[in-house]
């Protein structure tokens, strides 16, 4: 057992970090939140480029078939710099599309999504798709069927500025069957999956911010970092992301090996991932006082981020309840699990 | 990347979970913090020491099996799922023994480690004193040089195991008024049956004699029951302490096997419209698998050669919390049932869960109290500024 990202790995993440990094994205993030996805669609081509996006995509059509792993670690990088856009829908569009067994659609969008041409949105659950004024395809599923969607309706402002929700309206049918129902089932675990890992990225970018102004910040003749009750609060949250990690790894690894576990361990990364980073959010906003109560400060943007990754592809609820759902030990109570497949 | 076990790792865990199907007492031992439990769990220590199960990563000429970190996690795993009883000589095998392999002589582990692989002598920790527990380094018993060895002088308090125990390793001041209180500290072993040692019992939270004052009063401890060098003794009990809470006290197997438990008993009475409690069960169930994770890759860092220092503040802090909101879930879904002793007679699962709960509360407070591991990791993790406690 080697329990570690490898070398190239931990490069991999170095590599993306740095782009992003010179991307600049709070500008880009207030541009995406205005309606303006240009900025947005330049820094999706350049991950197109780094590989992110043909992780999810099989070989045949132009990407290296699904790697959780790398996948993962590309999502802790995006969630880090808050990139905006509908990232995990388009990979989990490309994981549906590559179980679907459909081959013309597959041979429609797969390229594309690996070439960053095609930004996908996929509504599985729920009333609304992300980021649909700005995708180039919308797949709805319901129950048994996909439909590519051709008209949505208007974009609902979110309290996450960055997030554009719309209810999509009608549409042509795409596929339907069993094989629908296997694929979003497939793609609800990538989904989950590359979710959890954009939440710990974007907790550690918050803790990252929040530690250095509390080391920064003077009262009383003091940094406020010196203080008891500041320090725990950190500890505490930094405490919550590195429990959450080797459950995003361990649910990689499970989804690799495609065992019948990855479902569960998705689930379980997700209710971990996501709590870890609203409870970032939540210490980011408490130290920066007033200040992190302000949208002038760009940390808000990863602030008001939190809460919306917390609750994407299923909420903490609906996730621990799928924890419990197949675990050993008999049947249980039957509980609404509030996901499909 | 891999959480792979390599086939000697799997036929070990067949051959632990053999061994245990095969010994595990049917009924659970009366608690070992009482005097019976105490001379069960004591027998228990001698089964498992005669088919070489009791110190599993020590090397085979001390009564071990060599095994690898992981190899020791996989024991763990399989002994708390397996039901098998707490570990009475836990203190001297998980703290005690690791400080012998790293700073004792070859005639103290010769001495010393069989007697405590096979539960012959159980020992109990001497650190804590009246005036100095979070400050440990404040302790003020002293050491004082003598002919052929040291007189001890002065309180230990809240020693694990010592009502019953039959030795004790501890810190002593052998160096009046040196710059720093770190310095000047020797580490030292005595029986606690020695001439001028008085044990007074105490009663944890529900009366059980879990730990004890220890009045020293010249008490004589000759040269070879000195750890390290004299003077040197912080040094040598820090290594100690990052065993204890870095990954040897209380291994991920505790939590898995109680985790399991924890589900079964929510499916078999939980009603289906709490979903609170539900959102509880998954959360012990998710912290289990977190913290077992979370080992597996510091044993893959340790492996490869890294060493754990101010991490193990992480697992302290979690694991502790976790023991605490996984009995409490339990308790709440035993209803009526959850506010019995453990020694009641209509306690479920033998009182299990009413004994892990009053042990859990200690969780947070012992090896180093929370706030301290708090402390540590904003501090030494985070590169928080120092400041006053």
């Amino acid at each position: 057992m080697h329990f570690l990202l490898t070398a190239e790995q931990r490069e991999f993440g170095r590599t993306l970090d740095g782009m992003l990094g010179a991307c600049g994205t709070p500008s880009t993030i207030r541009a995406w939140a205005s309606g303006d996805p240009k900025p947005g669609r330049e820094v999706w081509t350049r991950l197109a480029a780094a590989g992110v996006f043909g992780l999810a995509v099989p070989q045949e059509h132009g990407g290296t078939g699904l790697l959780p792993v790398e996948l993962a670690v590309a999502f802790g990088e995006l969630g880090r710099h808050a990139v905006p856009g509908p990232l995990a829908e388009t990979v989990a569009a490309a994981a549906f599309l590559g179980r679907l067994g459909d081959r013309p659609a597959a041979a429609a969008w797969l390229p594309k999504i690996a070439s960053g041409e095609a930004v996908i949105s996929l509504c599985m659950d729920g009333p609304y798709a992300l980021d649909a004024d700005a995708a180039d395809a919308v797949l709805t599923v319901r129950d048994d069927s996909v439909h590519r969607t051709a008209r949505h309706g208007p974009v609902q402002p979110c309290l996450d500025p960055a997030r554009r929700l719309a209810r999509p309206l009608d549409g042509a049918l795409l596929a339907r069957g069993p094989a629908v129902t296997a694929a979003a089932a497939h793609a609800l675990v990538v989904a989950r999956l590359v979710t959890a890992a954009q939440c710990l990225g974007l907790g550690r970018a918050l803790l990252d911010g929040t530690v250095s102004y509390a080391g920064q910040r003077t009262q009383f003749g003091v940094p406020i970092g010196s203080f008891q009750a500041v320090k725990h609060r950190l500890a505490d949250t930094l405490i919550a992301l590195e429990f959450a990690e080797p459950l995003v790894h361990a649910a990689a690894l499970a989804l690799a090996a495609d065992a019948p576990s990855a479902a569960r361990e998705a689930a379980a990364a997700k209710a971990a991932a996501g709590e870890a980073a609203y409870a970032a959010a939540r210490t980011a906003l408490q130290l920066h006082g007033a200040l992190g109560y302000t949208d002038e400060l760009d940390l808000s943007l990863w602030i008001r981020k939190a809460r919306a990754l917390r609750d994407a592809w299923g909420t903490p609820a609906e996730c621990r309840a799928r924890v419990l759902a197949d675990r050993p030990g008999g049947t249980g109570p039957a509980y609404a699990l509030g996901e499909r497949a | 990347m891999d959480l792979d076990f390599t086939d000697a790792e799997e036929a070990f865990r067949g051959e632990a979970r053999a061994w245990l199907a095969a010994h595990v007492p049917a009924t659970p031992l009366p608690s070992l913090e009482t005097a019976e439990g105490f001379a069960a769990h004591r027998a228990w220590e001698r089964r498992l020491a005669a088919d070489r199960w009791s110190a599993v990563s020590w090397p085979t000429e001390y009564g071990g099996r060599g095994a690898s970190l992981l190899e020791w996690l996989i024991f763990e795993e399989e002994y708390y799922a397996a039901g098998a009883p707490g570990r009475v000589g836990q203190n001297g095998i998980s703290l005690l023994a690791p400080t012998l392999f790293a700073h004792g002589t070859e005639e103290q582990r010769a001495r010393i480690l069989g007697p405590m692989a096979c539960g012959e002598e159980i020992w109990a920790q001497a650190w804590s004193e009246p005036e100095a527990g979070s400050d440990l380094a404040s302790l003020r018993s002293t050491a004082v040089r003598t002919d052929g060895g040291w007189l001890l002088r002065g309180q230990k308090t809240w020693s694990s195991r010592a009502a019953f125990a039959d030795r004790a390793f501890g810190l002593f001041r052998s160096e009046p008024g040196t710059p720093r209180p770190h310095q000047g500290l020797t580490y030292l072993m005595f029986p606690l049956d020695a001439p001028g040692v008085t044990v007074r019992p105490i009663g944890r939270l529900d009366g059980k004699p879990a730990f004890a004052e220890l009045f020293l009063d010249e008490v004589f401890v000759p040269d070879a029951d000195v750890i390290g060098e004299p003077g040197q003794g912080w040094r040598v009990a820090m290594s100690t302490a990052g065993n204890e809470r870095g990954l040897t006290l209380r291994s991920p197997g505790r939590f898995t096997a109680a985790a399991d438990r924890l589900t079964a008993l929510w499916r078999a009475g939980a009603a289906p419209s709490d979903t609170a409690l539900r959102d509880r069960v998954a959360d012990a169930v998710i912290g289990a698998r977190a913290y077992q994770l979370f080992t597996y890759a510091n044993a893959s860092r340790l492996a490869s050669g890294a060493s754990l220092g101010a991490e193990s503040s992480l697992n302290k802090v979690f694991w502790s919390e976790l023991d605490i909101a996984l009995h409490e879930t339990a308790l709440d879904l035993l209803g009526p049932y959850g506010a019995l002793a453990d020694d009641a007679n209509d306690s479920p699962e033998n009182g299990s869960w009413a004994e892990g709960y009053t042990f859990s509360l200690a969780g947070p407070i012992y090896a180093g109290t929370n706030e301290i591991q708090r402390d540590i990791i904003a501090e030494r993790l985070l590169g928080l500024p120092k400041g006053r406690r």
